[in-house]
């Protein structure tokens, strides 16, 4: 749900980078985070373990100029990715306005991958959302490695709502700001429209 | 209050922004903030220069969050109150209304009895203001509806 604050003139909406563990959700907020001019960012904020997994989520909030004199700013996060921290994931998409699902496109992970956005599917509708409606843009991330399914494969075992689709390899930054473009337009559009 | 997106007015930003003010001088507290459920700041007062507010207001609604999912596996709804101890400050965080959060930042000038008295006082008062706010038949001013292609592309040149 966006927030439109009409005392500090802002509308405020929530992204979430959604998919299977090690696909590279927190390696897109990472580059986000280094290339943008730091005044249009806050702080990351990554709660992690000690090796670095994400433990419950990353946050990076993000202001991209105005329109209409409103301010706009986007706060991205990252779900843990790992099957047991489902419970997380679930707390993590409340209110969420528009989701990224970071597919992982090595042949070993797809499995990982469809049983990811099935969870996604599930998680959105006990929030309460229609899975078919929320924004949603598919990253195929790391397309830079050996052994990876075609887009086309990916397509056809990920993209049932047949919505925009980003090739990247977040470590390089390739495809990481088109993703976050197609999906901050998903989102405009869809509350211009009045939404789900 | 629109369906899809939470809209905060001048007439209700001002009428939270005093019942927190009046809190934070009631409790001696530092600082005190007004968050939604999903991580969004929408008033704070006090002593907030140097403190990252964004990162601040994420961070306590995904400690409600997480909170709020420990209550639900031993049957609760929710903690609507937690309080965490520092060597200098402390921290009191409750729910108000459902749907925002009540941050209130303080250190050995008050105690945590008086902040949970008062923030019980101040939170009645912020109910109203929120319930007041989603009753509003006042019309959305529309900005969202009226952003067209062409505003949007603009913020990507």
């Amino acid at each position: 749900m966006s927030f439109i604050n009409y005392s500090s003139k802002e509308i405020n909406c929530k992204i979430v980078y959604y998919g299977p563990g090690l696909c590279g959700k927190t390696t897109n907020l990472q580059y986000i985070y280094k290339r943008m001019n730091p005044d249009a960012r806050g702080k990351m904020i990554s709660l992690a373990t000690e090796t670095e997994r994400t433990l419950f989520f990353d946050f990076l909030p993000l202001s991209l100029g105005e329109v209409r004199g409103f301010k706009t700013r986007f706060h991205l996060y990252t779900v843990p990715g790992q099957v047991f921290y489902d419970a997380s994931r679930r707390l993590i998409l409340r209110g969420v306005d528009g989701v990224v699902f970071c597919a992982d496109s090595q042949l070993t992970r797809m499995d990982a991958n469809v049983e990811s956005v099935e969870n996604l599917r599930l998680n959105l509708e006990e929030q309460g959302y229609n899975p078919d409606k929320v924004p949603l843009v598919m990253q195929y991330n790391k397309r830079d490695l050996p052994n990876i399914a075609s887009v086309a494969e990916l397509h056809a075992l990920l993209n049932l709502r047949n919505v925009p689709e980003i090739e990247a390899c977040a470590t390089t930054g390739i495809g990481v700001f088109e993703t976050l473009k197609a999906t901050i337009k998903l989102i405009l559009n869809d509350l211009r429209k009045g939404g789900r | 209050m629109s369906q899809n997106h939470f809209v905060l007015r001048e007439q209700e930003y001002g009428a939270f922004l005093s019942a927190l003010r009046k809190l934070r001088t009631d409790a001696f507290a530092k600082v005190v903030f007004l968050v939604d459920k999903n991580g969004t700041l929408l008033a704070s007062t006090g002593e907030a220069v140097g403190l990252d507010t964004t990162a601040l207001a994420s961070l306590a609604a995904g400690n409600i969050a997480a909170t709020g999912g420990l209550a639900n596996l031993i049957g609760e709804k929710e903690f609507s109150i937690l309080f965490h101890e520092g060597e200098r400050d402390n921290m009191h965080i409750s729910v108000v209304g459902d749907r925002l959060i009540l941050v209130v930042i303080f250190d050995r000038r008050s105690s945590v009895g008086l902040v949970r008295l008062r923030v019980r006082r101040a939170s009645e008062e912020l109910a109203k203001i929120l319930v007041a706010a989603e009753e509003s038949t006042v019309e959305d001013e529309g900005v969202i509806e009226e952003l067209t292609e062409e505003d949007i592309e603009s913020l990507f040149r």
